[in-house]
């Protein structure tokens, strides 16, 4: 008894007080930013070495980065020979709209979270508590070991109402994680359905939001994201425990109108 | 058979190319000699005129040796062969992908059943159609599982046949996860994005099953990397597996519902992974390594930051791994719980760590070491009861070795240069043709193996991953029999295997 004591006080608070001002290490990387300035003449660095094509270089010469399929590998940055394009640790990328997440060359500041995108039933039902069903459709296992982290001591989303539950029935939403197998799409479709009304989707990672580095795979079959209304967007490889948490309470706080 | 070793490029042609009937005999021959060997890659690969050549990677733990032996299968010919399953059970997944993927059939195989059930599975069935075992009598019933369980955990159904609370058997039907990977690997894509891939086989084996690729992509392009780099991908290696250790052993406390132990652990958790994130900028190590060199340097400052991380961790977890297993609520729980004894180990292949607590050493930092495990000075553990305490127990064991081998590699960095020399981005040389590449990493679940093939040209034609968990969700079905379904918990928790890392 006085161990667990003994144990329990050296432990402390663990928790993080304020999960919307935390400032993670330099080296993290979460929203690019990209410089208005002009390319090196002909250089395509930037569209060559991304593994997931999500760089485009339009005919006006303009550089644009979608975070949708984005791994965050930062290989881009490296690669530019003007330092054009740089990695910031703002880790509040998440958006309910898939165009929010295209960042474009010259823009400063965090991604627009566009309120009037957010269906309005959402903060009216689910503005105190939010239960979530995760759906595991084919991705790495560390989408998955995130969104447990989100509910840890650490990061303790619970204080917020927002949980994980064990059945779609007790839920209010579903949150995909993973670029959605064919083996996998009908327990989805299923899980979905079995979702009460109104009812959220969220798709969390590179893989769930186009299909990341699976993208072309044929073992894939993405019809559902085509079918159903997204409303959140949670871009990451995978996303960090903060970027899932601010992007939830963003859709669902309260909104003075 | 031709003998060689973790790494080593063999060319295609000095490979013996030999009957069935006789590539049968010699595989049993060579298993038969002594219990260290076993088969740790057995694939085909479609040539192109449509034959099918198949490759058997065969290793002896106690001489750090490989053998390999080949057998072509003409396209117009016979399809029919007898099994090397019904002699050494291990044999049966490799069989099965054999079958699965390339529609060779197998006589008498015991346990003929799809794996994964792609897209264009020889078999043409689909997931929904899996051939479960039964068992018929009035006393017995079916609990079925899944895909989609309670919690946040990757998707795999389990089908229990109990009577009353009594386990019978289980059978874990997996799939859900297939995406691709292999089919992926070989396309005409960049270097980069072959590694990407390679960190999203297995998200909490980040740095194992990454290292296994660019080791065997190194080895094919002859590259070396400079001693820094080796010491460093290997401090990755043993902190993922105490990250990972602490968060199974916090999960099997909060299922024996010992909160204090779950808790503690569980944030515990956070600074070994976070060490990552300060390393690389990820917090599972995606980014850090790469063909030919890592990108982000371990330096003095983080040397430091790792110490001390490190150090403030052992202090507080020393102390709650000390009172869990003092526990008698904990250890009512664990122990005698979940048995897989030596024999089914064997008998199934298990490797790692579900091998080491069955009483069956398997460490491939040991017996077919690569880089600094060379030195041999890293320590492994074999626990002999075979039961959830083992299992959990060994992790303990394992932490402790990890954390005092990467203080001894952290003393040794300072004396390797850091100049890490220039990492090229771009695919850097052409790879070796005509060419075979075994890659082996101990992970924390165990034996990792990727084996990639090029063409006359250097072109990767295969790129084959296995994950430990594809021989060792065998032994999790085989640790509930005779135990009540309400064990199924702690017996899942305690080997936390990957279904990710099955399905590909």
């Amino acid at each position: 008894m006085i161990e667990s004591l003994k144990i329990w006080k050296q432990q402390g608070g663990q928790t993080i007080p304020d999960v919307t001002a935390v400032t993670l290490p330099e080296i993290f990387r979460g929203r690019p930013s990209i410089k208005a300035e002009e390319c090196a003449n002909g250089c395509t660095a930037c569209v060559d070495v991304c593994p997931v094509a999500a760089i485009t270089l339009s005919s006006a010469g303009t550089v644009s980065l979608d975070l949708g399929p984005c791994v965050f590998c930062g290989e881009c940055a490296d690669a530019c020979p003007t330092d054009k394009i740089t990695f910031t640790n703002d880790y509040k990328t998440a958006a309910p709209t898939r165009e929010a997440l295209v960042m474009h060359e010259g823009e400063v500041g965090p991604v627009v979270f566009n309120a009037d995108a957010v269906r309005s039933e959402i903060s009216e039902y689910f503005g105190g508590s939010l239960k979530l069903r995760q759906v595991s459709a084919a991705g790495c296992n560390s989408c998955e070991l995130e969104l447990n982290a989100c509910g840890n001591v650490n990061f303790d989303m619970g204080r917020f109402g927002i949980e994980f539950v064990a059945s779609p029935r007790h839920a209010d939403g579903i949150v995909i994680s993973g670029p959605i197998s064919l083996n996998m799409s009908i327990a989805n479709d299923i899980c979905f359905d079995a979702v009460p009304d109104p009812r959220i989707v969220i798709l969390t990672g590179a893989c769930a939001i186009t299909g990341g580095v699976f993208e072309k795979s044929p073992e894939l079959q993405r019809a559902f994201v085509q079918r159903h209304h997204v409303d959140l967007y949670v871009p990451g490889c995978p996303p960090h425990p903060l970027t899932f948490i601010n992007g939830v309470l963003q859709l669902i706080r309260k909104r003075m109108s | 058979m031709l003998m060689f070793s973790n790494l080593d490029v063999v060319a295609l042609d000095t490979i013996p190319v030999v009957s069935y009937g006789t590539f049968m005999l010699s595989v049993l021959d060579y298993m038969k000699a002594h219990d260290e060997r076993h088969c740790v890659s057995y694939f085909g690969v479609r040539a192109p005129n449509g034959d099918l050549h198949c490759y058997s990677v065969l290793a002896d733990d106690a001489t750090s040796q490989l053998a390999v032996l080949s057998y072509h299968l003409a396209a117009s010919g016979t399809m029919l062969l007898p099994s090397l399953s019904a002699h050494y059970r291990a044999f049966h997944i490799y069989e099965r992908v054999l079958w699965e993927n390339h529609g060779v059939q197998f006589s008498d195989h015991p346990w003929l059943k799809p794996v994964r059930y792609p897209h264009d599975a020889a078999h043409g069935a689909t997931i929904d159609e899996y051939p479960f075992f039964r068992i018929d009598g009035g006393e017995v019933h079916e609990v079925g599982v899944g895909p989609i369980h309670a919690g946040v955990i990757e998707p795999g159904h389990f089908r229990f046949q109990c009577t009353g609370e009594d386990v019978v058997h289980l059978e874990i039907k997996l799939g859900y996860q297939h995406r691709g990977v292999e089919r992926l690997m070989v396309e005409p894509v960049s270097m980069l994005r072959r590694t990407v891939l390679a960190e999203s086989i297995a998200g909490d084996t980040t740095i194992g099953h990454t290292w296994a690729f660019v080791n065997a992509m190194q080895s094919l392009s002859r590259l070396t990397v400079s001693d820094a780099v080796e010491i460093e991908r290997a401090i990755a290696l043993e902190l993922e597996r105490i990250a990972i250790h602490i968060g199974d052993l916090s999960a099997l406390n909060l299922d024996v519902a010992y909160q204090l132990g779950s808790s503690v652990l569980g944030a515990l958790r956070t600074p070994m992974i976070n060490f990552f994130q300060w390393w690389c900028g990820n917090r599972f190590g995606k980014g850090l390594l790469r063909v030919g060199n890592d990108r982000f340097l371990l330096t003095p400052a983080l040397q430091d930051r790792l110490r001390k991380t490190l150090d403030d961790m052992e202090r507080l977890y020393s102390r709650v791994s000390t009172k869990m297993f003092l526990l008698p609520s904990v250890l009512a729980r664990f122990e005698r719980t979940g048995i897989v004894t030596a024999e089914q180990a064997h008998v199934i292949g298990a490797v790692g760590m579900a091998a080491r607590s069955s009483g069956v050493r398997r460490d491939v930092r040991r017996s077919h070491p690569h880089g600094v495990y060379r030195a041999e000075d890293v320590q492994t553990h074999v626990l002999h009861t075979g039961d959830v305490m083992a299992r959990a127990y060994l992790r303990k064991l394992e932490i402790d070795s990890s954390l005092a081998y990467i203080r001894n590699l952290l003393d040794r960095i300072r004396t390797a240069s850091l100049d890490n020399g220039i990492y090229e981005r771009h695919s850097p040389r052409a790879l070796e043709p005509s060419s075979l590449v075994v890659s082996m990493v101990e992970g924390w679940r165990g034996e990792i193996v990727h084996t990639s093939i090029t063409d006359e040209h250097g072109t990767l034609i295969h790129h084959g991953v296995k994950d430990p968990s594809m021989h060792n969700w065998f032994a999790l079905a085989l640790s509930l029999r005779g135990n009540e379904i309400s064990d199924f918990p702690i017996c899942n928790k305690s080997y936390d295997l990957s279904y990710c890392g099955h399905d590909l």
